[in-house]
């Protein structure tokens, strides 16, 4: 790989503020250029959230409830890397999801041409274990659709949120699942630079696979990523 | 061996599902002697406000001093928080004032706290500051802050002194926006 093949990836991965397509950034996203934050202490470091925020059972999806949640019962697994490649060992993993029919458990998905799952919740955490290794059991979450425009669906995803090593490496995602025909249509996939899009795909895992049982997708996550800064010159 | 960074996508209008958590504005107990209530209202470009994010924070203890990278330990300074807006755009964490700290160079940051914004509209998370204002003398020497722009710019990181707390609205856009950093 060439440096700026390296600059490229470190660099040109995340989604401008500001992308009509997608119609909420309109008043959010900021108008005016962002300030260069330096590396100092704050920044370098960050939370260290541990075994006390993650309960039994937390990591699988389909026993939080006292029957099965309906659809199609998957293993997510995969590594959370910093971009040097190295495993983050003991961090934190969340994450929170649709039903099998495309609905959240949330007050503000009021949409009832889908239903509630009384054994799905939706949401999970999880750590690292000491190679980086973090693993979900959920069902896959149905596409659904919302108001952005004409005719809209969100492709199926699991939202994930990591923490990395410092509070400069924080992470909120979305995990999508291969070769899913709404890529096209969707304004916050797309928002990604194309080159990047691979990476919030999931690959499937036949390894990983349950015979009988599940579904296996593979998913790595690596930190780090830097926004890019343009006035911003090498260290000394 | 480098790895590509994954990209950022925006925690959407569900956040609440997957980042509460109980206690989450807690930073430090309540109780605890120094706990100060540090919160405000996240605004829109519209001045309506965003009733669906999400904020955190991370900081330094009292004393300066920053929890190192490395395994949880109990009896650690967590210095996080993370706290959901409500209806009305609000957002308050219960904490303790941080210490200054060293910056390159021999200067010294003033007492501050990182500070992210989650929502839906945001497709990746905004990164802010927090200072405190009754720390006027430290604020002057406060390199990054010098290193804005301008007085508008510099007011919009500095929450007020209110009550006992600390008070700093959050405005996404508009004639206030607060300043973003690029981390």
């Amino acid at each position: 790989m060439s440096v700026s093949d390296e600059a490229q990836g470190a660099q040109g991965c995340h989604p401008p503020y500001a992308w009509p397509e997608y119609g909420s950034t309109r008043w959010r996203a900021p108008q005016r250029p962002l300030a260069v934050l330096p590396r100092n202490l704050t920044e370098v470091t960050g939370p260290l959230l541990g075994a006390d925020r993650v309960g039994k059972g937390d990591d699988d999806l389909t026993r939080q409830h006292a029957g099965e949640p309906l659809g199609q019962r998957i293993v997510v697994h995969g590594r959370v890397l910093d971009g040097a490649g190295r495993p983050v060992p003991d961090t934190l993993v969340e994450v929170w999801q649709a039903n099998a029919a495309g609905r959240y458990r949330h007050a503000g998905d009021e949409r009832d041409s889908a239903p509630l799952d009384p054994n799905f919740s939706g949401a999970g955490r999880t750590l690292t274990d000491a190679h980086g290794r973090y693993r979900f059991v959920t069902i896959k979450p149905g596409a659904y659709p919302w108001a952005n425009h004409a005719n809209a669906w969100r492709p199926a995803h699991i939202h994930f949120s990591v923490f990395g090593r410092a509070f400069t490496e924080r992470l909120v995602t979305q995990m999508y699942f291969p070769d899913d025909p709404l890529f096209p249509y969707d304004p916050i996939f797309g928002s990604v630079p194309e080159a990047a899009r691979p990476r919030l795909v999931a690959r499937f895992d036949l390894d990983a696979t349950e015979p009988g049982w599940a579904l296996g997708f593979q998913w790595d996550i690596v930190v780090g990523g830097r926004r890019p800064t343009p006035l911003e010159r090498p260290a000394p | 061996m480098t790895a590509r960074p994954t990209p950022a996508q925006t925690a959407g209008p569900f956040l609440s599902l997957g980042l509460d958590w109980a206690l989450g504005p807690c930073v430090v107990d309540p109780a605890a002697a120094g706990a100060i209530g540090i919160g405000g209202t996240v605004l829109d470009g519209r001045g309506d406000p965003v009733a669906d994010g999400l904020v955190e924070t991370w900081q330094a203890d009292g004393a300066g001093g920053v929890a190192e990278p490395g395994p949880p330990r109990a009896g650690r300074f967590r210095g996080f928080g993370r706290c959901l807006t409500d209806a009305a755009g609000r957002w308050e964490i219960v904490t303790v004032k941080p210490g200054p700290l060293p910056a390159p160079g021999g200067g010294v940051e003033a007492p501050h706290l990182d500070v992210a914004v989650f929502a839906r509209g945001l497709l990746d998370h905004l990164v802010t500051r927090i200072y405190f204002g009754d720390e006027e003398a430290a604020n002057a020497g406060d390199p990054v802050l010098r290193s804005l722009p301008d007085d508008r710019a510099r007011a919009t990181l500095v929450a007020e002194a209110v009550g006992g707390g600390y008070r700093l609205d959050i405005h996404l856009q508009g004639p206030d926006e607060t300043v973003f950093f690029r981390v």
